[in-house]
């Protein structure tokens, strides 16, 4: 999928995509040439059917995780699946403070063992020691995790 | 005015939808590698035990020592999962999920060990329309059952198909030339009808056929062994001549206190290409 400029005849850089977390999906684009900006905003049914894909518009930004599709997708029972310790030294863990361990409770179960994963990727590899709610809305927009 | 076509814009495509896809692909053969047969256990309809024989194959195979594993693709009626005795939680580890342990160790992945007792597999999304996604996302659930799961090293992995006759072709653009099928079906002639329709599609996919299980093949008596009969036809055998294939087993259905039927020695060798087995009780 690629967007043009028509004015420029130049092809729209992809800017950013959010997931506001009402079903919608908006993936906005730059043109190189005269900064024009435009943003494609998809109904629920349209993000559904390209998320179904496993796919995502604008690139994949995180290693895909095991059963993400099938976890993400399918309404299971929160007990589903048990997050055995990964083989990372303890050493390299973050830590998750108070507040954001109580937000990360509030994620369905049968996805949550998950979305801890996908965190703490993302603080290990950047050399964060400890996970906030401030680290965790980072990497929702870094990640464009925002439908998490 | 006529705009460029995207392969006139000759820049990247940073979405690239197409290559994600691929991706997909790979890595469900890659995870695949150590498998050396993905067998389907098709049928073309519901009710003519294709879960039971499923198990049966996959428990006396590994009694023989072929490792084998089971996969349930009927997401909607999933059942082999219980049928081997296999609970949750599915344990995830770094970038795989295990398996659950089933009876004499056969492993199996099933939405049965997802979904709370008694509730449909449905969806979380909102977004409506779900006729026009559902297909999609049930190719999406089996494409990560055989691509995030760590199958390790198998001789057979047996996949437990739904009855539609569809998803053999989604399983084998997954799956390629490891794919093969059995067609398991009832005596009756409207099963018979069924069954045919789902081995054409497989003929038609280009998947190997290894041959026909006729189950439910008359009544094994709970007081004296005697077989006697149950359903009238012939669709085994009929089936069997029609597509060129062996008729591998006919199986007795068989009520608490009987004796449980044998698997014949040649059905195990088709489903795992080897010899010299013995009898395995069901």
């Amino acid at each position: 999928m690629k967007f043009l400029c028509i004015d420029c005849d130049a092809q729209m850089t992809f800017e950013e995509r959010q997931q506001p977390g009402d079903g919608t999906f908006t993936a906005s684009f730059t043109c190189p040439r005269c900064g024009r900006r435009v943003a494609m905003l998809a109904n629920p049914m349209e993000t559904q059917l390209v998320s179904t894909l496993g796919v995502e518009i604008g690139g994949r930004t995180l290693d895909e995780q095991p059963l993400e599709f099938t976890r993400t997708a399918v309404a299971g029972r929160d007990d589903a699946f048990a997050e055995v310790a990964s083989r990372t030294p303890n050493a390299a863990r973050p830590a998750w403070s108070r507040d954001a361990e109580d937000r990360l409770a509030r994620v369905p179960g049968f996805v949550r063992g998950m979305v801890k994963k996908i965190y703490s990727d993302y603080a290990r590899e950047r050399a964060i020691a400890e996970i906030t709610p401030d680290v965790m809305d980072r990497a929702r927009t870094e990640l464009g995790l925002e439908g998490m | 005015m006529r705009h460029r076509t995207y392969f006139d814009v000759e820049g990247s495509d940073r979405s690239a939808l197409g290559e994600q896809v691929g991706r997909q692909r790979a890595r469900v053969l890659a995870r695949l590698r150590d498998v050396r047969r993905v067998v389907a256990v098709v049928s073309g309809k519901g009710g003519v035990g294709k879960s039971y024989v499923t198990a049966a194959i996959a428990r006396a195979l590994v009694r023989r020592g072929a490792a084998t594993a089971v996969v349930d693709a009927d997401l909607q009626s999933p059942t082999v999962a219980r049928l081997l005795g296999a609970g949750g939680p599915l344990r995830v580890v770094d970038d795989a999920v295990l398996p659950a342990l089933g009876v004499d160790g056969v492993a199996v992945v099933s939405t049965d060990l997802l979904l709370d007792d008694g509730q449909p597999l449905a969806w979380r999304s909102k977004a409506g329309e779900t006729h026009v996604w559902r297909g999609a996302a049930e190719a999406g659930v089996l494409r990560e059952f055989l691509g995030d799961v760590a199958w390790g090293l198998l001789a057979v992995l047996l996949v437990d198909m739904p009855p539609d006759a569809g998803r053999l072709a989604d399983l084998g653009t997954l799956v390629n030339d490891k794919l093969f099928a059995i067609a398991v079906t009832i005596p009756s002639d409207e099963s018979a009808r069924s069954v045919q329709r789902a081995l054409s599609a497989a003929r038609d996919a280009g998947v190997t056929i290894l041959g026909v299980i006729e189950n439910m093949s008359g009544y094994a008596c709970a007081r004296c062994d005697a077989i006697g009969p149950l359903f009238a036809g012939d669709a085994g055998a009929h089936l069997a001549a029609l597509f060129d294939v062996p008729l591998l087993a006919r199986v007795p259905f068989v009520p608490p206190g009987a004796s449980a039927p044998t698997l014949p020695e040649g059905l195990l060798d088709a489903v795992c290409l080897t010899h010299n087995v013995r009898n395995v009780s069901l």
